[in-house]
């Protein structure tokens, strides 16, 4: 069967399974756009490019899926750049298409032409300049296979216009052989060597702690996990990228460590004997700094990237291989050693019995560990304090949406303040349910990220919560949202500034604030939404903020969008000031008096 | 430019087979420079697989561990193989070609001094010679040292390649 390069694209991403699709066409990407309107794949018109990307990336996220984005050659391409950028960071799946002037016209700085696999070479985990109407199946299969699989990324098709032209013989490569991939092979099984010797340091823990990253949720080892938390009787943190990979609820969850992470799940790694890092990749925000990070733990880290391992602290056992397989397998090798699956310890942090006779049934009590580590959750709690008259507060907005949310609620942030309240107080009991920009903190992710998140899981309540400046990086989104009938929903937690610089300027640049000033009604928010075909709401004291949001939560043929106008002085808090050690974590100022230095 | 005094080499060598594609060399060089790894030569050369390359790249071991710049490398979806030789391990070769200024009276000083080093006359003009080596850099080294006292005015150098020693045991 003879197709044009464009039409072999098309039934590429329909084999590969594509439902969806995000993009805004121009010229270079022309050819490619005709044959849309025969294919399967739903093509969502956005309004800018950052937005096709960020909304792929929230499709990715929810579904585990790769998301898809196409745009044009030139600025099209470059207005990707960022979500590329952004789901390098946090290792999100995604496959952009980008079209490019005809071959012979590269080079010549044709019209709207720019090295678009040169700008991305750094921020794509792969990406190819197809020459040839023939690679294009293969090369397609190729970018599905790199993006999805070992640590997922993004990776970007670079098209040029001739090629779409030019005519091909249709074919797809029947197996992973026909890739021609020959550098590329992933490692997904544990080193079982290392796993027994994890599990012996396992065995030995005093203090431990089981460090959850993202990569346990791209790995689905959500399960494996809970396993042997429970089994161990390890607490559990989430970062900001793991959020939901271990309920909140559950009594071994300490909640989110880091910059802004609670005291308990902060003070913990810092004392704890053994760190167990799974998918998790010691983030600057996460270590501080990174000399004075849990100076007496050691470390076992599983990661499926072996540049992961030892890239920032040397782990005493590094294991690379997928987080559920690995997870898996270390439970098999705790079997052996005597610590099997106990019902007794399901939703308890008093970990299995070991069976008499083995190691397991000798290893070192953890009650003294969790008396200290309850004894920090109870005097250190997050905290915000409320007056009765007082200006409505973030978090307490946070928790009444959460209040009235069900369970598998999706929740997508911006970057700011807003981000930080959220992962703190909203309660996430199920995986991916939580969107965010972690590595790159990408203002504007936000708006789009949610209409994809509501693409690819229309069955979910979708709740983007919002700055007011991200909002107004991206918000042109929701006029795509109302026009394919998107019922994603907005909380802006409008502060009238960009509210986490004009915290760093009020701690650490004694109260001068520098262009951080946004205003609280200016745009109107109510206005701006109804302009976009949006519901539009505004709540301004804390009685207005439940009706507020039953009422968005009662419409769902339409976007709605909720402008909370928020205590502009609020702060985030803990705070480990940037660069510092975990140990200074700044807690909320009523929490500061007597503090206890462990 | 080799080994630093008595210690510990500041060098080694990664022997990086690449498949052989537009652009590759641009992300192995771009890969060094976005993660701060520093490179002190780099040599590229066909394979007898017309599929792929071999990038010979001393690379810096102090400005990053030598396991990172590895991992990080072996990432890229185009590097297919990646040998690690430590500078004790490797037979190492770097060809020099320079240009002295050199009157006809001191011309057979030059001359000697190419011979004693094993290295080769290619050319002669009126004032100036220009003379080869090809040895292991260390040697090229001061073969460039001692040619400096004549007046260098155009050098080049390959930058190293490199191979295992071999073992006294039969390869099999
Ligand atoms: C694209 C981009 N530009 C700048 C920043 C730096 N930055 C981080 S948070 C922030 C303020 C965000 O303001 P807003 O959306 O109102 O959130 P708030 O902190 O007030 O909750 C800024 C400017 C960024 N992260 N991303
Ligand atoms: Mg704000």
């Amino acid at each position: 069967m003879k197709l044009t390069g464009a039409q072999a694209l098309i039934k590429s991403l329909e084999t590969q399974g594509v439902d969806v699709m995000f993009g805004l066409p121009g010229g270079a990407i022309l050819p490619v756009y005709d044959p849309i309107l025969g294919s399967s794949i739903r093509h969502i018109l956005v309004r800018h490019e950052q937005g096709a990307g960020h909304m792929a990336e929230g499709y990715a996220m929810v579904t585990g899926r790769a998301g898809v984005a196409m745009v044009t050659s030139g600025p099209g391409a470059t207005n990707v750049v960022t979500p590329l950028s952004n789901a390098y960071m946090d290792s999100t799946p995604l496959v952009v298409i980008s079209g490019q002037v005809a071959t012979s016209a590269i080079g010549s700085d044709a019209f709207q032409e720019c090295d678009i696999t040169g700008v991305t070479m750094g921020i794509t985990k792969h990406n190819w300049l197809v020459t040839r109407a023939e690679d294009i199946p293969r090369t397609v299969a190729a970018a599905f296979h790199v993006a999805t699989t070992g640590r997922p990324g993004p990776v970007l098709i670079d098209l040029p216009k001739d090629v779409s032209n030019a005519e091909m013989e249709w074919y797809w490569p029947a197996t992973e052989a026909d890739l021609d991939l020959p550098g590329y092979h992933p490692r997904l099984d544990g080193d079982p060597a290392a796993i027994a010797r994890a599990a012996q340091l396992i065995l030995a823990a005093e203090r431990p702690v089981l460090y959850v990253g993202g990569g346990v949720l791209k790995a689905g080892a959500t399960d494996a996990l809970l396993e042997l938390a429970e089994r161990t009787g390890f607490p559990v943190v989430t970062t900001l990228m793991a959020r939901g990979a271990f309920p909140d609820s559950h009594p071994l969850c300490l909640g989110m460590p880091g910059m802004h992470g609670n005291y308990t799940a902060v003070t913990a790694m810092q004392r704890a004997d053994l760190l167990v890092a799974l998918g998790a990749r010691f983030d600057d925000r996460v270590t501080g700094k990174v000399s004075a990070f849990a100076p007496a733990a050691k470390v076992i880290h599983v990661d499926v990237d072996p540049a992961e391992i030892g890239k920032v602290r040397a782990p005493e056992v590094g294991i690379v291989g997928d987080c559920r397989r690995v997870i898996e397998a270390l439970l098999e090798a705790l079997e052996a050693a005597g610590l099997g699956h106990d019902d007794a310890a399901v939703r308890t942090e008093r970990g299995a019995r070991g069976r008499p006779g083995t190691q397991a049934a000798s290893r070192p009590a953890r009650d003294g560990w969790w008396a200290q580590l309850r004894a920090w959750q109870a005097a250190y709690p997050l905290h915000y304090e409320e007056e009765a008259g007082g200006p409505l507060k973030p978090q307490r907005v946070v928790e009444t949406l959460r209040a009235l949310s069900s369970p598998d609620t999706v929740v997508v942030a911006g970057v700011g303040q807003h981000q930080m309240w959220a992962s703190q107080y909203w309660r996430f009991e199920q995986p991916r349910t939580w969107v965010n920009s972690g590595g790159a903190g990408t203002m504007g992710f936000a708006v789009p990220a949610a209409i994809g998140a509501k693409v690819g899981r229309p069955d979910r309540t979708v709740w983007a919560i919002d700055g007011d400046g991200c909002f107004q990086m991206t918000a042109q989104e929701l006029a795509t949202a109302s026009a394919e009938r998107i019922p994603v929903k907005v909380a802006i937690l409008n502060n009238a500034y960009l509210g986490m610089v004009r915290q760093w300027q009020e701690m650490f640049y004694a109260e001068r604030y520098s262009e951080v000033y946004l205003s609280p009604d200016l745009p109107d928010y109510v206005k701006w939404a109804e302009a976009m075909g949006c519901v539009g709401i505004r709540a301004e004291t804390p009685e207005e903020v439940a009706p507020a949001i039953e009422k968005a939560n009662a419409i769902d043929d339409r976007p709605v969008v909720v402008d909370f106008r928020t205590d502009a002085f609020e702060k985030v808090f803990p705070m480990v000031p940037a660069g510092g050690s975990n140990d200074d974590i700044v807690v909320h100022p009523s929490q500061a008096q007597g503090r206890v230095v462990q | 430019m080799s080994s630093a005094g008595d210690g510990e080499p500041r060098h080694h060598i990664l022997s990086v087979l690449v498949e052989n594609k537009a652009g590759v060399l641009a992300r192995v060089a771009g890969l060094f420079s976005r993660r701060g790894f520093n490179i002190f030569s780099l040599a590229v050369a066909p394979t007898d697989d017309e599929r792929f390359s071999r990038l010979t790249i001393v690379v810096d071991v102090e400005s990053a561990p030598l396991e990172q710049v590895v991992q990080q490398l072996d990432k890229l979806v185009n590097v297919v193989a990646i040998s690690q030789l430590a500078p004790e391990a490797a037979v190492e070769r770097e060809l020099l070609l320079a240009t002295v200024a050199v009157d006809a009276p001191r011309r057979g000083e030059v001359i000697e001094l190419v011979g004693v080093f094993r290295g080769e006359v290619v050319n002669v003009g009126l004032d100036r010679l220009t003379v080869m080596l090809a040895d292991d850099p260390d040697t090229v080294d001061d073969f460039e040292r001692l040619l400096g006292a004549y007046g260098i005015v155009e050098l080049q150098r390959t930058g190293r390649v490199a191979l295992p020693k071999l073992g006294r045991s039969k390869a099999d």
